[in-house]
């Protein structure tokens, strides 16, 4: 059962990456444009003049990056390069290769992520938890409001405040980059240390934000939880609080906050390409800010193709994760 | 009226900055020339001054200028792609829930793959490949164009406890066609809930346009609220110390996500009156 389960979610996760894939290919050809003839008129712009014979040019070019066959061999060849992790190169930065520039970029929003995410989750989780609690301290109601609005503002424009404040105002941490200009890369206690001090502010305007809404979100279950009939049960045989609280409300309310987990990683990704971006935090996100601006087509490509399939597979595992802590999931499928 | 909007200080609270934000772009209007909008319209780096009370940018945008035309053009943005997304996904919501089978597998198959990707980025994609500079309504059809997603996913949930009431099956005995039971039943009991979804996907389309735009993909030459805030990243006004080019439009787009989030969080408590327990 538990196997029929798991190759039913991998299928859902193969349709995501074949879906990114065709979406790479087709929506930049819904533009009609043509990116030999583009770059060509651009080049020869640069030298001053238009040759004459730029559309034998053209030609020749098509046929040598395979363009004159039609587009069902196109997109074959496509998905055979995509299925072997080939991405192009890079437009802009040639002749390195998309995967690296990609490769050099993940370690980074992989770290930043994973830590804010995990972090922000258990918190707000525990937080909400509480907030729901009656017999939760009091001086916990007075944290509702500003969560609530924190919970309404994006990521990034956190970070603007938060960098005025805390790096130009007081000048407590570094504004911009991963680590200081001059520092060397490699395995030491300074560096480390150097690259912590520049995550706190790109770190925080993710976590306050979300802090919040998972907060928020536990709550809600936690409400319509202590109102189920068996809580009134546990209650009625005299059971310890502390147990109604974890074993019989939290173990619950839980569930439906790992699913809305699942279901946030996209916004939480997009909302910190953008924070990257402001903060010029070397990761995926500052990496698309960059392709975006040098017009460097294949990377921009190459990164939503890999950050889709990289979601695509955090979902899996998490649907994978998800029947052990809700059994009843993996033996009622129909 | 007034009882019961006593008893729900978020609405109000959602209401009040929107009708505040309301003001200030009709009073803009009439006061302010939005020509000033355009660079080169007053001196560089002004900080607020009584000619300039929000100051002006590196161009020479007057700010308050920047502000009373740019922020009908965001929700301009948000309207239009809130309310295709609504409407489409309300559509494919109902068709989904209330008649089961194939359909349903398909629609929400499509609902559920769609929102594990992250929405920002097809923009991304879709943005770049029709380069060239965007109008501010060619973007709210690009994000009305994953808008409809999130409402489907949310509204079929809603339809398919509903349909199973007593009254659908009185109306389905009585003879009522499909459509009939779809538009004079199922939809006049949801509508709290569909305005609370309605305000949440404007909530959302600002958002995406906002994004797009301060990674450098909006309508480069409308002074909207995203666009404001690229070039504010684009000439690093933090570090440079120019804090009244950033101050106004995140100000302004605080009061948007605040108020239509409050209104959200109002509708809800009309629309599911069980969460009233919890207040």
């Amino acid at each position: 059962m538990h196997a029929v389960y798991i190759a039913r979610r991998f299928l859902v996760f193969l349709l995501i990456v074949w879906l990114a894939a065709t979406l790479n290919f087709f929506l930049p050809k819904l533009s009609g444009q043509d990116p030999v003839r583009t770059k060509l008129l651009e080049e020869a712009s640069l030298g001053g003049y238009v040759h004459a014979g730029i559309d034998t040019m053209v030609k020749e070019y098509q046929k040598r990056f395979g363009l004159d066959k039609p587009l069902w061999r196109q997109y074959l060849t496509y998905l055979d390069d995509m299925a072997h992790g080939d991405l192009n190169y890079s437009i802009a930065n040639y002749p390195r290769t998309v995967v690296g520039m990609i490769g050099e970029a993940l370690p980074w929003t992989v770290g930043l992520l994973g830590v804010t995410t995990i972090f922000s989750f258990a918190v707000g989780t525990i937080l909400g938890a509480l907030l729901a609690w009656p017999r939760a301290p009091r001086w916990m109601r007075w944290l509702m409001p500003p969560l609530w609005a924190l919970h309404a503002i994006p990521f990034f424009l956190l970070g603007l405040v938060l960098s005025w404040l805390f790096a130009f105002r007081f000048q407590w941490l570094p504004i911009f980059g991963g680590y200081s200009a001059g520092a060397n890369p490699a395995w030491n206690w300074g560096f480390v240390l150097d690259v912590l001090r520049h995550a706190i502010l790109p770190a925080l305007s993710i976590v306050l934000v979300s802090v919040g809404g998972w907060a928020l979100a536990m709550r809600g279950m936690m409400v319509t939880t202590m109102g189920e009939d068996y809580v009134t049960f546990a209650e009625a045989k005299g059971l310890r609080s502390a147990t109604i609280f974890s074993r019989y409300c939290l173990r619950n309310a839980i569930l439906p906050q790992t699913t809305g987990l699942a279901l946030a990683l996209g916004q939480i990704l997009s909302g910190a390409v953008l924070v990257e971006a402001i903060f010029g935090y070397p990761g995926i996100g500052a990496l698309l800010f960059q392709a975006i601006e040098e017009n460097d087509f294949f990377l921009i490509q190459g990164i939503v193709f890999t950050v889709i399939v990289a979601l695509g597979f955090a979902t899996f595992v998490l649907d994978v994760v998800y029947p052990w802590l809700d059994p009843r999931i993996a033996y009622n499928r129909s | 009226m007034a009882g019961y909007l006593r008893r729900n200080p978020a609405l109000v609270f959602g209401l009040a900055l929107l009708g505040f934000l309301g003001l200030f772009m009709v009073v803009g209007a009439l006061t302010v020339d939005t020509g000033n909008a355009q660079p080169l319209s007053a001196p560089a780096l002004q900080p607020p001054s009584w000619d300039y009370p929000f100051g002006t940018d590196r161009q020479g945008r007057d700010l308050l200028a920047v502000m009373v035309a740019g922020t009908p053009l965001t929700l301009r943005i948000g309207f239009i792609a809130g309310f295709l997304g609504v409407g489409v996904g309300s559509l494919f919501a109902f068709t989904a829930a209330y008649y089961r089978g194939r359909i349903d597998t398909v629609i929400r198959s499509i609902a559920d793959i769609g929102l594990t990707i992250p929405q920002l980025l097809v923009l991304i994609i879709i943005a770049v490949s029709l380069k060239g500079s965007l109008t501010v309504n060619q973007m709210a059809i690009i994000i009305a164009s994953l808008a409809w997603l999130s409402p489907t996913r949310t509204i079929r949930a809603q339809v398919l406890s509903l349909r199973e009431r007593g009254y659908v099956e009185v109306a389905r005995l009585n003879g009522m066609s499909g459509p009939e039971i779809i538009f004079r039943e199922l939809m006049p009991n949801l509508l709290p809930f569909l305005a609370a979804t309605l305000v949440g996907s404007v909530s959302a389309a600002i958002l995406a346009s906002v994004g797009l735009e301060v990674l450098g993909l909006g309508p480069v030459e409308a002074p909207t609220l995203g666009m404001t805030l690229y070039w504010v990243n684009f000439n690093a006004a933090i570090i440079n110390g120019w804090w009244w080019w950033w101050t106004a439009p995140l100000v302004v787009i605080v009061t948007v996500f605040l108020g239509l989030f409050f209104v959200t969080v109002g509708l809800d408590e009309i629309a599911n009156p069980r969460l009233r327990r919890s207040a």
